[in-house]
């Protein structure tokens, strides 16, 4: 990746958390930490990993992305809005009654949405199905699924694991977002997801640990995932809840709590010096 | 009716699931380690590459399945009906029914006939479970033969299906290549005394007790009514209007079901007197088929009981 190429995802990265921010404080709720935290994976794979194509949202040889940690939905909306999927004004809808985008991801309302999700462990599933599916049909198009921390202490996250390395579903990466926290406080603390990394490899998956907020190193274990065989790949990225907004940087209290005026006036203020410095202006 | 043929529901779907995999590429069967026990084994020894055992997991199932389903292909996903509606129920409401997907849940071992096994596998909540689910299309097959052509309507049908089925081997009165459809019942006994309205292995009993009572002077209207939802609406409110009064008969819970199903319609459009017989709000036990069925009044003796006291006979 070129400096300029990673310049402009990070331009990317930091208009998905602007829309994160519109969306959330527009509908007075929803989740912006989880979403914030992904805001450089959301990025990745819509401006530079997935094969799909916004005109054509449901082209039968796409590349799949299913959203397991759902609530997250603003971070991924915000990409589709974005990468062309569907108007970037319609984020301001978010939640509202006649929206079509639902509070979680809806697979028949939001173009551009390969799954419904919402029930935390069920969407990993929905991937190995669909990863089993281009196996059968013999086509290469590739299943990504994004979970949060909290979300693989759900036990179908396990079952779903299982399925994944027993059919060998090497055209499969899971994601995993260490954000470290969930909605009562730490996950280490809440109930001990650890050690994720030697879990996923006990269950057989290629796994690749990164920091998920560098491009450089989200592509290295993308382009790694695709030369594994016979197994499924795991990427445990670490990463910042809320990352750059400084107030909710961290804090679970920002996991399902949308910002009032006066925060969104700074959390804006912050993201729009961020740009400003990464256009160079 | 003596020395009848019998076969079990789930032999009918295994049968059913076969002929599909032979006209249809799309067909794709899912199990949970009971591929023995819910006949999607005979599926898996005629097309291997299209057999998928999902091991103890039946929420992973469910939810593969819908993946399955948004890539095109039509599952079918199999467990017994205690496991694939109660354990999985939050998978097939999200997973499945929420974004509507083509999925068909194959529900063997339904009701208080699995015996032996006891309460922990009679399951008699399924219906109710599966009712509540919008858009959900809920199916008991009568016989084995009903159960193969059930299986086909499900497939030709776009959209969720959740077919139950049964353990026991249950006479068969369907001609072979009877045609189902999804949400008609049928008439198996005309009659305007009372009408008699059951599913499942229930219809055979009422049939039964249909003839004991015309021996006594009393004719009753057999109706079975293998599609719970959606209610033949036409085919109850014409049972109220001549028949003046209903019995349901299901094995399942008298909470949720066919009963409540018939009078919830009838309450709201047709107010007729009905009696439901069914599980009453209770959990079973082990024994032989026959005998659990006895204890719980699922039997023709009940049926002609129940309808006497009814009429004041």
């Amino acid at each position: 990746m070129t400096s300029q190429e990673m310049n402009q995802l990070s331009i990317t990265a930091c208009k998905v958390r602007m829309g994160i921010i519109e969306s959330t404080h527009a509908a007075k709720c929803g989740h912006p930490g989880g979403s914030m935290s992904a805001a450089e994976m959301f990025t990745y794979l819509y401006f530079k990993e997935l094969n799909v194509d916004p005109a054509d949202p449901k082209w039968d040889d796409r590349d799949r992305f299913v959203l397991s940690k759902g609530h997250t939905a603003p971070g991924l909306y915000s990409a589709l809005a974005l990468r062309g999927f569907f108007p970037v004004e319609d984020l301001l809808t978010l939640r509202k009654v006649g929206s079509y985008l639902q509070g979680h991801p809806n697979m028949n309302t939001v173009p551009g949405v390969d799954m419904s999700t919402g029930s935390l462990g069920q969407g990993i599933s929905a991937a190995c199905g669909m990863a089993l599916a281009a196996k059968v049909k013999g086509k290469s198009n590739r299943v990504y699924t994004l979970l949060g921390d909290g979300e693989i202490q759900e036990g179908q996250v396990w079952e779903a694991c299982m399925f994944a390395s027993h059919y060998k579903l090497d055209n499969l990466c899971v994601i995993i977002d260490n954000n470290g926290l969930q909605i009562d406080g730490n996950v280490a603390k809440v109930m001990s997801p650890y050690p994720i990394v030697d879990k996923l490899e006990a269950f057989g998956f290629h796994v690749e640990a990164i920091d998920g907020h560098d491009f450089l190193q989200i592509e290295a274990a993308m382009e790694k995932a695709k030369t594994v065989k016979g197994q499924p790949t795991a990427i445990v990225m670490k990463t910042v809840k809320g990352k750059d907004v400084s107030f909710m940087e961290d804090q679970a209290g920002w996991h399902g709590v949308a910002p009032n005026d006066a925060q969104y006036e700074q959390a804006m203020s912050e993201l729009k010096a961020k740009l400003a410095e990464l256009e160079g202006k | 009716m003596a020395d009848v043929k019998k076969m079990a529901t789930r032999d009918g779907y295994g049968k059913g699931l076969v002929a599909l995999g032979k006209a249809h590429d799309d067909i794709v069967v899912l199990d949970a380690d009971l591929a023995g026990s819910t006949k999607t084994g005979m599926f898996a020894k005629e097309f291997p590459d299209r057999h998928f055992n999902c091991g103890i997991a039946e929420a992973d199932m469910m939810s593969v399945a819908a993946g399955l389903a948004a890539s095109g292909f039509t599952p079918f996903a199999s467990s017994f009906a205690m496991f694939a509606s109660g354990r999985a129920y939050e998978q097939i409401r999200n997973s499945i029914g929420y974004p509507a997907l083509n999925v068909k849940v194959g529900a063997s071992h339904g009701g208080m006939s699995v015996g032996e096994d006891g309460a922990s596998h009679q399951c008699c909540e399924d219906f109710a479970l599966m009712r509540s689910i919008p858009g959900m299309v809920v199916i008991c097959p009568a016989d084995g033969v009903e159960a193969e052509a059930a299986t086909i309507a499900a497939y030709e049908y776009e959209g969720p299906v959740y077919l139950r089925m049964g353990r026991l081997a249950v006479p068969v009165f369907h001609e072979e290549g009877f045609q189902f459809q999804i949400g008609k019942g049928e008439v198996m006994r005309q009659g305007d005394d009372i009408a008699i309205i059951a599913n499942g292995l229930m219809v055979y009993e009422a049939i039964k007790a249909g003839e004991t009572l015309a021996a006594e002077g009393i004719n009753a209207r057999i109706i079975n009514m293998s599609t719970v939802k959606p209610l033949d609406e036409e085919l109850v409110l014409k049972a109220a209007k001549e028949c003046g009064k209903i019995i349901t008969c299901e094995e399942h819970s008298v909470i949720g079901g066919l009963g409540e199903a018939v009078c919830s319609f009838l309450s709201e459009n047709h107010p007729t007197p009905v009696r439901r017989i069914g599980v009453d709000d209770a959990f079973g036990f082990s024994g032989p088929a026959a005998q659990v069925l006895e204890a719980f009044g699922l039997c023709e003796s009940n049926i002609v009981k129940v309808a006497k006291e009814f009429l004041g006979k």
